[in-house]
């Protein structure tokens, strides 16, 4: 079995890794520059040239771009190539209705799957695996993006998605299992569903498991561990950057390391925009620096997490992130979903509620999600008639399922009764304890 | 004919209640008939009083979510088949019931039924109940 994907890569040495970062970063700036008006014009209100990036040492003079960018610049605004070489779109969601759109060429489908393959063969995959692959398949990333990975590796992939719980397990029974990908929640459900239907791990073949796309602890780690009968490791990904495989765990499951060939990581200091020294806590800030559709340089994530070049017993070199710690701005992370409370608030404008008092309630209740929104109802939605009520609350629920994509609880209340806040309200109250 | 009826929101959680009558109790208003709709997340208290208005004024006061709805108050003579004769009536003009309470009149034998309709029916709801019921006014709701 193979122990790494790319060894020359994930095993170089510091020099060899910053010289190939230099070269490509320097090549990317220079593709960037000439063919996205919108960056080369930050660039040039800064006064800097691709000239002037001829190294990594460098790249802390590059503009900084932030989610309202890509928002600014919807749907094609960014992309870096003309949309005949694009061949794949994906896309997440915005806070307000708008979505972030990213595109990819042939060849950067080939790093993308690179990046994934490497994230399966630190947990332990090969050729002879089954990739049990039970993130969403669609405009969301996560299940194209392990599915790529896996086939590059030659792995049998059975591309089940989600839903559908019990026929997930008969899967994974009957198929013969033994590598899965969803979100850590998902797999919890999973494993207590098993339960239910009297399935032992002894029963089925799981060795591992990839969990990402929300934020998970150390107990809940452990509890799938021994649930499922597997080792469980974290893999970080964003759509901007490219999808999951940014980032991986290996065996020793104290950090992911960082496809840093591909993606340069700073932490920087959220409110200077200075760069912090590498074990500080930070912002995460990514650049593209092999991507040609969407090469984003110094996207900042809005991630709080910490880099570490400390030695990893698993041999590789890759830098490492700890954990994202939280992030700077309100975006939950629901279900695997990115929620904006601006996005809640938006609906219920819509729904004509013009000075809507809302409590957004996320909780986490035996290991799934939950979100539950109280709502004042105004003077102007009130009827003595339970059914034009409860027609309200059916309208609410809807709207915020179709435009979140995760269900909710709506709970009307009295006017007045929720607590009111000065300046930026504190809408949202998270009970989930995601944080070891 | 028609009377004011206030129907109050009432979250389902402890003491909500009893919150909203303290506030009928202490403006001295007297409450003259009363239902009760409930959901499993909150209730919709419906209020005939003898002075809706003040009553309205006060709890809108208190915050509480109230309105002023019209309906219908029928006299039905106690007898078997009495409120089914009614609902013939309203029925056979095509006239559905929104909802209904019923309570007993201290002063005869009728029984006193408060009928909500929808609005642009309430007229003609009079018009056939009147023939051969008894419309009562809120000075008759004792």
């Amino acid at each position: 079995m193979k122990k790494y994907w790319n060894e020359s890569r994930e095993c170089a040495t510091l020099h060899e890794m910053r010289a190939l970062q230099s070269f490509r970063l320097s090549q990317t700036v220079r593709h960037v520059y000439q063919n996205v008006p919108y960056y080369k014009a930050k660039m040039d209100e800064l006064g800097v040239t691709p000239d002037d990036i001829k190294g990594v040492d460098d790249l802390s003079k590059l503009p900084f771009m932030y989610k309202q960018d890509l928002r600014d610049t919807y749907p094609y605004g960014l992309f870096a190539k003309p949309l005949d070489e694009v061949v794949r779109i994906h896309a997440s969601s915005g806070t307000t209705g708008k979505q972030i759109v990213v595109g990819y060429t042939r060849k950067d489908l080939e790093i993308w799957d690179e990046c994934a393959a490497r994230a399966l063969t630190a947990a332990g995959g090969d050729h002879t695996d089954f990739m049990h692959v039970s993130y969403g398949y669609g405009l969301f990333t996560g299940g194209l993006g392990v599915h790529g990975g896996a086939e590059k590796i030659g792995m049998t992939v059975i591309p089940v998605s989600t839903g559908n719980t019990q026929r997930q397990i008969n899967i994974i029974k009957d198929f013969g299992s033994t590598l899965i990908c969803c979100t850590p929640s998902y797999a919890m459900y999973i494993a207590e569903t098993m339960q239910e239907m009297g399935i032992k791990k002894e029963d089925i073949k799981l060795k591992a498991g990839l969990f990402g796309a929300e934020p998970w602890t150390q107990e809940m780690r452990e509890k799938l561990e021994d649930m499922l009968g597997l080792k469980a490791y974290d893999i970080y990904g964003l759509t901007e950057i490219i999808g999951p495989g940014v980032s991986f765990e290996c065996e020793e499951q104290t950090g992911m390391h960082i496809c840093e060939d591909h993606f340069i990581p700073e932490i920087i200091d959220p409110d200077t925009g200075e760069v912090l020294p590498e074990g500080e806590q930070g912002e995460l800030v990514f650049s593209c620096i092999t991507k040609e559709a969407f090469p984003l340089l110094r996207y900042r994530t809005r991630d709080i997490a910490v880099l570490s070049r400390k030695q990893c017993s698993c041999g590789r070199t890759l830098i490492k992130m700890l954990k994202p710690r939280g992030r700077t701005d309100d975006m939950l992370i629901i279900r695997g979903v990115n929620v904006f409370p601006s996005q809640i608030e938006a609906v219920l404008l819509s729904m004509g509620n013009s000075d809507p008092f809302y409590q957004i309630i996320v909780d986490r209740v035996n290991n799934t999600d939950t979100l539950e929104i109280k709502v004042e109802l105004s003077d102007n939605m009130f009827s003595d008639i339970i059914r034009s009520v409860e027609d309200i609350e059916n309208n609410i629920k809807s709207a915020i399922e179709s435009t979140l994509g995760i269900s909710a609880k709506i709970t009307l209340v009295e006017p007045k009764t929720l607590t009111r806040f000065e300046g930026k309200a504190a809408r949202v109250t998270d009970k989930r304890k995601l944080l070891d | 004919m028609l009377i004011k009826q206030l129907s109050v929101f009432v979250e389902n959680k402890k003491g909500r209640l009893s919150a909203i009558l303290n506030i009928l109790r202490d403006n001295k208003i007297d409450i003259r008939a009363l239902s009760v709709a409930d959901t499993r997340d909150f209730g919709i208290l419906r209020l005939i009083v003898d002075d809706p208005e003040k009553a309205y004024e006060e709890l809108h006061k208190a915050a509480c979510l109230v309105n002023l709805t019209s309906v219908i108050a029928v006299g039905i003579t106690d007898r078997p088949g009495g409120l089914a004769d009614a609902m013939d009536c309203l029925s056979a003009e095509g006239i559905s019931v929104e909802y209904m309470y019923a309570f007993i009149s201290k002063t005869d034998d009728c029984a006193s039924v408060i009928l909500r309709v929808p609005d642009k029916d309430n007229e003609k709801a009079v018009d056939v109940l009147s023939k051969d019921f008894k419309i009562l006014s809120s000075n008759e709701i004792i």
